[in-house]
């Protein structure tokens, strides 16, 4: 078992995909022969060659166009946009093009690609470079969606993500690529729409994504330790398909509900959570389901101020700690 | 729009490269292309198809042109006037008026409609309604092309008013830079919608005139004369297929109807449509088969047949029933279902 960055994870994963098949082809801005202005893609253009990892102009529809358009003929597509925020200035290939396809066509034409971009925030870049776009992408019926949280997710959620015959989003947080975690040798292929309790607990169950899982599992410890209360930390993983039965079959166990959510907070991926927990378990419900977002509000680039806008482990656990208490929400 | 530019004229006369076969192929796709639109316009007042519906009465030359030219396994790529390309690839009447009439018989089974024709046995890949987006999916079909070095050309057609949209220019330089064997072709109709594209473009070919901008040659054919299309196309997929990249050609034409059933075209200056139904396509390509030695009859017979077809298409999409409710939820994912949980 080595040691690698979520960063160094990006790089493996998408290596592993092109050398089990020549189908996968990778491009956007300054991947190739710079390795990525995340540096998460070094190496993949000496390795694979200019013809399966191109650079392309700063042409954020031409990309994920020519990705579609390679995927409906035969290609397994590969295409990076930088910062999720630009998904904006292309989300005509997101909302309309990519996901409508096999519906329109009656099954005709698919769209089997990957679309990886570097989402969230803690990182000092404001208001257009931070973003969690994640409920952007999850609102759209047709895309599958995935946060990973740690470098092997990072590698077995590719893969999935890349043998998988829908359009995939893949969200690597941009807070995340220095960040370590242990990493098996060998293929590793995970399954989408699968989440993980990395955290097993019987007091309250908490939900996190991307980012919001260290924070979550620190809070939970603390929580423990000082407050007595024993969370189960459940790491979502894959927005669509939605793993609800592990989050059901906790909150039966628990009796209680907190998401912690980086977007802003109105139509947080944790709203819907919270309103299949409402519909479905609500009968095993102890308490409100409490959700923990940021403000809804463009980041700010100050850190000080940023650091006070996205939800972090002191502010979980002093949230957690007084709705389980009984205080005042 | 009152075009100065040279128009590239055929010498038809002089020199026959296209003969005469290829040339009743031509008269046949644009007289078929003109009666199933005119029967996609009787079906819409007989409230037999319902949406919107935008025709090409009146460019069918474009279609004809190109398609003639095209290769078996090329790729098109259509907009939301796309009924013209996807019937001269060859797809039948009846799946095009069963999809117009939302019938399970029509090409999508009627879950795409007549904005979104598609039939990709045949290749036509899609119709698209979101101005632009399809040209930078053209260019991914030719990049899948290049990459796993098959001969197809991808082929997208547009509107004028499609050169004023961002999409546009990225696929042009996207294309261009990667030399990608794709031919963009522009059927400037002089209204970008309602709004004569003069009045809203700072050059006066719209498409033409930005290829210089891409490295590419300024194109502008006669999109009214078939052959004038025939010959544009095939240099340019020749071009495409050795490796020598991206061809962009303006085709001038106009609409005869308005740019969708609820557009009358009340804009339009007076005597401008009559101008134009003097040169109407089918009209010039009728006169151009006689000179050429084609007989009454040969026309006749193709006129005869194009009728039997429309009518024969019309009777078995007004019989055929419209999709099961389980279309609703279906191929929504590519297991075929609509699952977004456990």
């Amino acid at each position: 078992m080595a040691e690698l960055t979520y960063r160094d994870a990006v790089t493996r994963a998408i290596a592993q995909e092109m050398e089990r098949d020549t189908k996968v082809v990778f491009l956007g801005e300054d991947v190739a022969k710079a390795g990525g202005v995340f540096k998460a893609t070094v190496g993949l253009y000496e390795r694979f060659g200019g013809l399966r990892v191109r650079d392309t102009p700063i042409s954020e529809q031409a990309i994920l166009g020519a990705a579609m358009g390679a995927a409906m003929t035969g290609l397994r597509p590969i295409a990076e946009i930088m910062f999720s925020d630009f998904a904006a200035v292309c989300f005509d290939f997101i909302a309309n093009e990519f996901p409508k396809l096999r519906y329109m066509t009656a099954g005709q034409l698919g769209c089997p690609l990957v679309v990886r971009t570097g989402n969230g925030g803690g990182v000092r870049f404001g208001a257009q470079h931070s973003q969690s776009i994640e409920n952007w992408t999850m609102m759209i019926p047709g895309l599958k969606v995935v946060a990973p949280s740690s470098p092997v997710d990072v590698i077995g959620l590719m893969a999935a993500a890349v043998r998988d015959d829908n359009p995939v989003i893949f969200h690597e947080h941009k807070s995340l690529y220095a960040v370590k975690g242990e990493v098996p040798e060998g293929e590793i292929v995970d399954t989408l729409g699968t989440a993980k309790i990395l955290r097993p607990g019987k007091d309250a169950t908490i939900v996190a994504l991307a980012l919001m899982v260290p924070r979550a599992l620190e809070a939970a410890q603390t929580l423990a330790t000082e407050h007595g209360i024993d969370c189960e930390v459940i790491d979502v993983r894959s927005l669509v398909p939605l793993d609800t039965n592990t989050i059901l079959s906790s909150v039966a166990k628990t009796g209680r509900l907190f998401t912690v959510e980086e977007n802003p907070r109105l139509c947080g991926w944790g709203a819907e959570i919270a309103s299949i927990v409402a519909d479905e378990a609500f009968w095993d419900l102890d308490g409100p389901i409490v959700r923990i977002t940021t403000p809804h509000i463009p980041l700010p680039a100050a850190d000080h101020l940023e650091d006070l806008a996205l939800p972090n482990a002191p502010r979980i656990v002093e949230r957690i700690s007084r709705v389980m208490n009984g205080s005042a929400r | 729009m009152a075009s100065k530019a040279k128009v590239v004229s055929t010498e038809h006369l002089s020199n026959d490269d296209i003969g005469q076969d290829v040339r009743l192929e031509m008269f046949r796709l644009q007289v078929e292309i003109r009666d199933c639109e005119k029967r996609a316009n009787d079906l819409f007042f007989q409230n037999l198809i319902k949406g919107t519906s935008h025709l090409s009465l009146g460019q069918e030359a474009v279609a004809a042109g190109v398609a003639t030219a095209m290769q078996p396994g090329d790729k098109s790529f259509c907009t939301y006037r796309g009924h013209a390309h996807t019937l001269a690839r060859g797809v039948s009447m009846e799946k095009v008026l069963g999809e117009l009439m939302l019938r399970d018989n029509g090409l999508m089974r009627g879950k795409g409609g007549s904005m979104h024709l598609t039939s990709a046995e045949h290749g036509v890949m899609g119709s698209y309604a979101i101005i632009g987006a399809h040209l930078p999916i053209a260019c991914g079909a030719a990049w899948r092309a290049q990459y796993l070095g098959e001969k197809d050309v991808s082929v997208c057609f547009f509107g004028d008013g499609t050169t004023n949209i961002g999409a546009f220019h990225e696929a042009l330089n996207f294309a261009a830079v990667w030399k990608l064997p794709v031919v963009f072709i522009c059927e400037n109709n002089l209204y970008m919608e309602y709004t004569p594209i003069g009045e809203v473009t700072a050059v006066e070919h719209p498409a033409a005139d930005r290829a210089s901008a891409y490295g590419l040659e300024r194109i502008i054919i006669d999109g009214n004369d078939a052959d004038a299309v025939y010959r544009t196309a095939l240099q340019a997929f020749a071009k495409a297929r050795s490796g020598a990249g991206p061809s962009l050609i303006e085709c001038l034409t106009y609409r005869h109807s308005g740019h969708s059933r609820a557009d009358p075209a009340k804009y339009r200056p007076p005597g401008e449509l009559e101008r134009w139904l003097e040169k109407d396509p089918i009209k010039i390509y009728r006169k151009r088969l006689l000179e050429f030695g084609a007989s009454q009859e040969q026309i006749a017979a193709i006129e005869a047949e194009s009728k039997r077809k429309v009518d024969a298409a019309t009777e078995v999409c007004k019989a055929a029933p419209p999709a099961p409710l389980d279309q609703l939820t279906a191929d929504v994912y590519a297991d075929g279902g609509w699952s977004w949980r456990n």
